[in-house]
């Protein structure tokens, strides 16, 4: 016992004294979370608008004063002709374009009907569809102002909010995704590497050739990233809670247990490749190109796995980070408990013990 | 009564292309200070890793310490002390460190087996709080040894602890050996360097994974079986070249300054020095001398290669 001890603190000597995997331990969460919170945000800001506006009065004036008052949209081109507007999006300073009608306040006033037209740049269907919906959402607002309170005199009440990303946090869905790729990443790659490394480094063979049981090399491997891990874990949960404002709905003691078995999963992984591999370099090249593709791919917070051919959403089954995923998205963002997540529970269970008895079993108490 | 015993081990690699160790047996008494001997290549590490339990030969068998290498390994594991040939010891921990460690995954304590290294690990002890990777070769090898026997193995495997190693530092690492032998310790250590044979007790001439020779150095050189002279002149060249075409010589070979010179029978010193003088060479000396090690290896080799042709 006393020698697990002794070595489990050499391995976190190990780890604190290498500035390298302590950058990829620490750096990399950071640099993950700010990097999918806010570069690759699926909001849409800072859109360019074109006015065309054939009526000039009031409300036509006044619906104009509200979308120059969004943050989404930057209006600083007025046309006077239908055919500038392409012009402008040819030359791609605009986005869209929004064209009132030249009796689009008397038709509001007289009628109670009136009809505005939104153009957007098709060749960019996201951004194209996202505007529409702002500024539908903005005239639809702008109805119920001039609403008098009580009577619905004009009842075109546009259904917005659900297509409306309601909090304006793209984040949300790709924290359990990041979640997944750095606990798969850092605790894979690591252990891999360091195992490796005392192949590489020759320790490995002093190791051999003492008491010290060859499957105790592999747990007191295991146990210093383990720990590692779920403060990295933790260091995700706050970035994510106070960085990105992602509130957590669920359990947080579901999370931990749940990213504790995950991570184990993960550490069986790294002792499989580095049984496999014989330098530092090929350890990691495996398990950064063969997990971390994967992981992106097949996990589905990226892209939906619905949306891809059947053979690859049969593989995407046996990737570890796939079940982590939907576990965390269910617990974190949903606020469901375990009696919703057992099944993926029970697959992470099973595929950590087939992983773990492969690696023990094939771990070489020699050098060939 | 021996502590290591080698029979009939053989040992290829790559699926049987290439054969590293042929049919070698010897035996270290216990108690001994005994020498493998080989260039590089020869095979030595292999039968290292193979007493170690690292390697599984492909026939034969072994024993250490009384302990089969592949049934008992487990024993062996705890019991032998092993220096690999390549720096084996943590280059980010310190000094204290690293003996701290090696000692606990032992199973023992510094303090317990203090006085067996005591000798070694005061020479480094200055260093103490320095890593591992910033240390000389010297200071290496020596943490290497301290390591190694902070167990107090009854066998000590060293694979060629001296190479690499400045001169000075390798003549201390044999007067530590000689102290460790005094201990009662079996040491079996391996080395390319040919001069560092005298200082065994005995020592198997290792060549292309077979044993030419298992004796004491003395006894190795005793059995050198024609006179040996060295030679030299102004031009050491051209005086190799000339030696060699010469029919009365049964070899010849650059040896540091001098070329070593053997003759057929019943030719010497002087056959040397005429013919040498009468191609033209000035300055020409030749003088008896008493074989090396390396001479006996040089021999016992171009004895096979003949032999095998």
């Amino acid at each position: 016992m006393k020698q697990l001890l002794v070595f489990i603190r050499k391995e976190f000597f190990h780890v604190f004294r290498d500035r390298r995997t302590l950058l990829i331990m620490f750096g990399l969460p950071v640099v993950q979370i700010v990097l999918f919170g806010f570069a690759l945000s699926s909001e849409v800001k800072n859109i360019d608008i074109i006015i065309y506006d054939n009526a000039k009065d009031v409300n036509s004036t006044q619906i104009i004063n509200k979308i120059k008052a969004s943050s989404y949209f930057i209006m600083d081109k007025e046309v006077t002709t239908y055919s500038d507007i392409e012009k402008e999006f040819k030359k791609g300073d605009a986005k869209c374009a929004l064209v009132f009608p030249a009796n689009f306040g008397s038709d509001l006033v007289a009628t109670g009907k009136a009809q505005v037209q939104i153009i957007a740049d098709g060749s960019d269907p996201n951004i194209a569809k996202t505007v529409v919906n702002y500024i539908t959402a903005i005239v639809s607002d702008y109805q119920q102002e001039i609403n008098p309170a009580g009577q619905m005199q004009y009842k075109i009440n546009p259904e917005m909010r659900m297509l409306y990303n309601e909090e304006q946090n793209g984040s949300l869905n790709f924290i359990p995704g990041v979640m997944a790729l750095i606990l798969m990443i850092v605790c894979t790659a690591l252990t891999s590497v360091s195992i490796v490394k005392e192949k590489e480094l020759g320790t490995m063979e002093v190791l051999l050739v003492s008491p010290f049981k060859p499957v105790l090399v592999l747990i007191s491997k295991a146990v210093p990233y383990l720990i590692l891990s779920l403060a990295n874990f933790t260091l995700i949960l706050f970035l994510s809670v106070y960085v990105l404002d992602v509130e957590i709905k669920g359990s947080i003691f579901l999370l931990f247990v749940e990213s504790t078995l995950f991570i184990i999963t993960c550490l069986s992984l790294g002792l499989l490749i580095s049984n496999a591999t014989n330098s530092q370099q090929a350890a990691l090249l495996l398990s950064l190109m063969g997990m971390m593709l994967p992981t992106l791919i097949f996990t589905g917070f990226l892209m939906p796995l619905e949306n891809m051919p059947v053979p690859f959403q049969v593989i995407s089954n046996i990737v570890p980070a796939r079940w982590y995923y939907l576990i965390i998205k269910s617990v974190m963002l949903k606020g469901l408990g375990f009696e919703f997540v057992w099944k993926e529970t029970l697959v992470l269970i099973s595929m950590t013990v087939v992983l773990l008895s492969i690696a023990l079993k094939k771990f070489k108490i020699r050098l060939q | 009564m021996n502590s290591v015993t080698l029979q009939n081990i053989k040992k290829t690699y790559d699926k049987g292309n290439v054969l590293a160790v042929d049919d070698v047996s010897f035996e270290v008494k216990e108690g001994e200070l005994f020498g493998l001997i080989g260039p590089d290549g020869a095979g030595k590490t292999s039968i290292f890793r193979i007493l170690t339990t690292l390697l599984l030969a492909d026939s034969g068998s072994a024993s250490v310490a009384g302990f089969d290498v592949v049934k008992d390994y487990r024993a062996i594991r705890n019991s032998v002390g092993y220096m690999p040939g390549k720096f084996s010891l943590y280059q980010d921990l310190t000094i204290r460190e690293n003996l701290q460690f090696f000692a606990t995954v032992f199973g023992t304590t510094v303090e317990a087996n203090y006085d067996l290294i005591k000798d070694i690990y005061e020479q480094i002890k200055p260093f103490n709080n320095r890593r591992a990777g910033k240390l000389s070769g010297g200071m290496k090898q020596k943490l290497a040894l301290c390591c190694a026997l902070i167990h107090k193995p009854n066998v000590l495997l060293l694979d060629e602890p001296t190479t690499g190693v400045d001169v000075v530092s390798r003549r201390e690492f044999w007067e530590m050996l000689k102290k460790l032998k005094m201990q009662g310790i079996t040491i079996l250590v391996s080395t390319p360097y040919m001069d560092e044979a005298s200082l065994c007790e005995r020592i198997a001439l290792i060549q292309n994974g077979k044993i030419m020779s298992v004796d004491t150095p003395d006894k190795i050189i005793g059995s050198y079986p024609v006179d040996l002279y060295a030679v030299k002149s102004e031009n050491i060249y051209k005086l190799l070249v000339d030696l060699r075409a010469y029919g009365e010589v049964a070899s010849c070979y650059a040896f540091g300054e001098f070329l070593h010179v053997t003759m057929k029978e019943g030719s010497g010193a002087e056959q040397i020095e005429k013919y040498a003088s009468g191609k033209g060479h000035q300055h020409v000396v030749a003088n008896k001398i008493e074989p090396g090690i390396e001479d006996s290896f040089i021999r016992l080799m171009s004895v096979r290669d003949a032999t095998k042709s």
